[in-house]
């Protein structure tokens, strides 16, 4: 547990690292899929270049996860979405083996069996998932784990608005509630479920007032502020790990990029983007620490620097890491 | 007269899904994405447009409640199509598709009729990894009392789809993001063929036969059939005659085609981008199997699938374990190297 001051000083730096991850990986997932590299006729080709696949990236949505794990150990547990990458990078995943997962290459953390989607780090304690709405059930399951072995432990499940409308966000916050489980359910309110805009997808317009219906707390966040997501999760991970039960924090986020990379993003107003990056929390962190006294300029730019070269030198491990041999699609379906 | 134009298998999907739209007023779409984004491989791109938001439904992520919801508006008048965004995300909401889709019309005694169309895409090949880029053919027609349609063209995607939607039993249309013809995605140009303008139905149980052989009989379906055409070509310029079947629909199946063409050629190999194990190509085995009185085998059967693990996502994992027009050459040509199956001594 870090001091408030430190706290701040921390998410600050991994906001960067976490910005500079994504923007690196926009460039680097762009490599070998576009004319004339690929088939006749195509503009784009998601099965080529070094990271192929669905890409979905988080850029503008750092508050989220560096508010949050802020307030975790090692031993408290993060169950993540489709869209990944803030939120192991700020559990505290390890930078090279996660990207080397993306490449596909034996030394990912899934032997290249899992992408980027599918990072699953056991030490962390971190997994996540392609499907929506799957993070809460098992988040749920660590904090009964917790419970049982008598352990302080927490767990958090990350999802999206849209998930907030699937089953099994439902019967997870019923189940916590009841069993009064140390987790901290956390919305990551982007507005976009793929194309679909929030209004058309629920008739009401906070997904915290629905932690009501189930017999818990619900907060809502409502700028993508990093502080502010800090001093809710900071109530709710106090309340989980003192055996208070559950609560559900809603963050209203901004998703930067498209659904996925490639994605022509027809559904979003033109000038939408622009408007949310007018907005972006991590300039807005940094003039708070100056303003505070808690960062000076040549402190950013050694920040940064530190960031970068961390990202930089994941993405030299990945590239150069070796593929796994074809046969080796056959081991690991059971241990 | 109409004339014919080369259309995607996306655009021939949609194209079928507006004319009986315009034919049939009972006739909707729901499902995630399907409006303002004509669907995520573009099966009801320019529905939104043509027919507005009441009839083409943009649903929240609540799979569970809109399929189940298309089960309900069947029941009580209406043709909806529903369309799941990839097969693999079944999980979420499978109680409603295996037991109520799949089952209420048997356990009224055939008093419901449910015309429901559950539209999905399946398949693997660009590195989507475990749990987006299953066939799962199998685990629709394993279950009784969905009918499963699986176009590997864009003429034969248009036929069928209108026959689906005057069905009145639920089909599952399962068709393969890699023949799509979708511009982000690499394809088989093979999928993209002339469509006749006019509206018109292909008859389920009816395999089509790609290519003629006379020394084995490839059975297969959606993206892997063009695999197989590729592979029958390099075979042919080693002499050995591939015949090509496109099962088209698994349920009703085309057995009748499977055994016509195995008791001429004498040999089977079932090609399929399911799971091995439990699924078609043991289905199409136990066919031969169970018929040997009337067809005369020249090698023993062989399959060729998914070796029953997850679709892993790096591409030479990922490679090795769907088949490709090389493992398929490689399985035919061991196959007619095989020894004749002798008949047991009397």
């Amino acid at each position: 547990m870090r001091e408030r001051n430190e706290s701040l000083l921390w998410m600050y730096e991994k906001m960067v690292e976490i910005r500079y991850y994504e923007e690196t990986m926009v460039n680097v997932y762009l490599e070998g899929k576009l004319p004339p590299k690929i088939q006749k006729g195509l503009a784009f080709d998601i099965g080529s270049g070094p990271v192929p696949g669905e890409m979905h990236l988080a850029a503008g949505q750092e508050p989220v996860a560096v508010g949050v794990c802020a307030h975790l150990k090692k031993e408290d547990t993060v169950v993540g979405t489709h869209r990944p990458h803030h939120f192991a990078i700020a559990k505290g995943v390890p930078l090279d083996r996660m990207t080397a997962e993306m490449f596909g290459k034996a030394a990912g953390l899934g032997k290249g069996k899992g992408g980027h989607m599918h990072l699953f780090d056991p030490e962390h304690r971190f997994s996540c998932s392609g499907i929506i709405g799957a993070s809460l059930p098992p988040a749920c399951g660590a904090a009964l784990a917790a419970k049982k072995l008598g352990r302080d432990w927490v767990a958090v499940a990350f999802f999206g608005e849209g998930a907030a409308n699937q089953g099994s966000f439902h019967e997870s916050l019923n189940l916590a509630a009841l069993w009064k489980l140390p987790v901290v359910f956390v919305c990551e309110d982007n507005y976009w479920a793929i194309s679909v805009p929030k209004p058309a997808a629920a008739s009401i317009e906070k997904i915290s007032d629905r932690a009501s219906a189930y017999g818990m707390p619900g907060v809502h966040v409502p700028n993508n502020d990093a502080v502010e997501v800090w001093e809710a999760a900071g109530a709710a991970v106090e309340r989980a790990r003192g055996g208070g039960g559950p609560t559900l924090i809603e963050v209203r986020t901004d998703r930067y990029l498209g659904h996925f990379q490639g994605d022509a993003e027809v559904y979003r107003p033109k000038d939408e983007v622009a408007k949310l990056r007018a907005n972006d929390p991590i300039p807005r962190l940094a003039a708070q620490l100056q303003a505070q006294k808690l960062l000076d300029d040549a402190q950013r730019t050694a920040v940064e620097a530190r960031a970068r070269a961390r990202v930089d030198e994941a993405y030299a491990f990945a590239r150069s890491a070796a593929y796994p041999a074809a046969a080796d699609a056959l081991a690991d379906v059971f241990v | 007269m109409s004339e014919s134009r080369t259309l995607t298998m996306a655009q021939a999907i949609s194209e079928a899904i507006a004319q009986e739209m315009e034919r049939d007023p009972s006739v909707f779409v729901m499902g995630e994405d399907i409006g303002r984004y004509g669907g995520i491989f573009g099966a009801t791109a320019g529905l939104l447009d043509r027919f507005g938001p009441e009839r083409i439904m943009d649903t929240p992520i609540s799979e569970t409640a809109f399929i189940g919801a298309a089960t309900g508006a069947a029941a009580t008048g209406m043709r909806p199509i529903a369309e799941l965004m990839f097969v693999d995300f079944f999980g979420v909401c499978m109680d409603q598709i295996y037991n109520h889709l799949a089952k209420n019309t048997y356990m009224a005694g055939g008093n419901i009729r449910l015309p429901v169309v559950l539209m999905t895409a399946v398949g693997g090949g660009y590195n989507d990894a475990a749990q987006h880029s299953q066939c799962l053919f199998g685990t629709f027609a394993h279950l009784p009392g969905l009918k499963v349609v699986v176009p590997s063209n864009a003429h034969d995607a248009k036929g069928l789809m209108i026959e689906s939607i005057r069905d009145d039993n639920p089909v599952m249309f399962m068709f393969h993001k890699g023949i799509m013809g979708l511009p982000w995605m690499a394809y088989f140009e093979g999928s993209t063929t002339e469509v006749p303008q006019e509206p018109y139905t292909i008859p389920f149980g009816q395999a089509r036969v790609v290519r003629q052989g006379a020394d084995l009989t490839i059975v297969t379906l959606s993206q892997m059939v063009h695999k197989a055409a590729l592979a029958a070509a390099e075979l042919g310029r080693e002499g050995i005659e591939a015949e090509v079947i496109d099962l088209r629909t698994l349920v009703p199946l085309d057995r009748q085609a499977v055994l016509e063409s195995v008791a001429k050629t004498g040999r089977l190999l079932v090609v399929d981008e399911d799971y091995l194990s439990f699924g078609l190509t043991g289905e199409i085995a136990a066919i031969v199997a169970e018929n040997l009185d009337t067809v005369q085998l020249r090698a023993p059967v062989r399959r060729l699938a998914v070796p029953d693990v997850p679709i892993p996502y790096s591409r030479p994992l990922e490679r090795f374990v769907i088949p490709q027009v090389e493992s398929i050459v490689e399985a035919a040509r061991e196959l007619c190297r095989a020894r004749s199956v002798q008949a047991m001594p009397a």
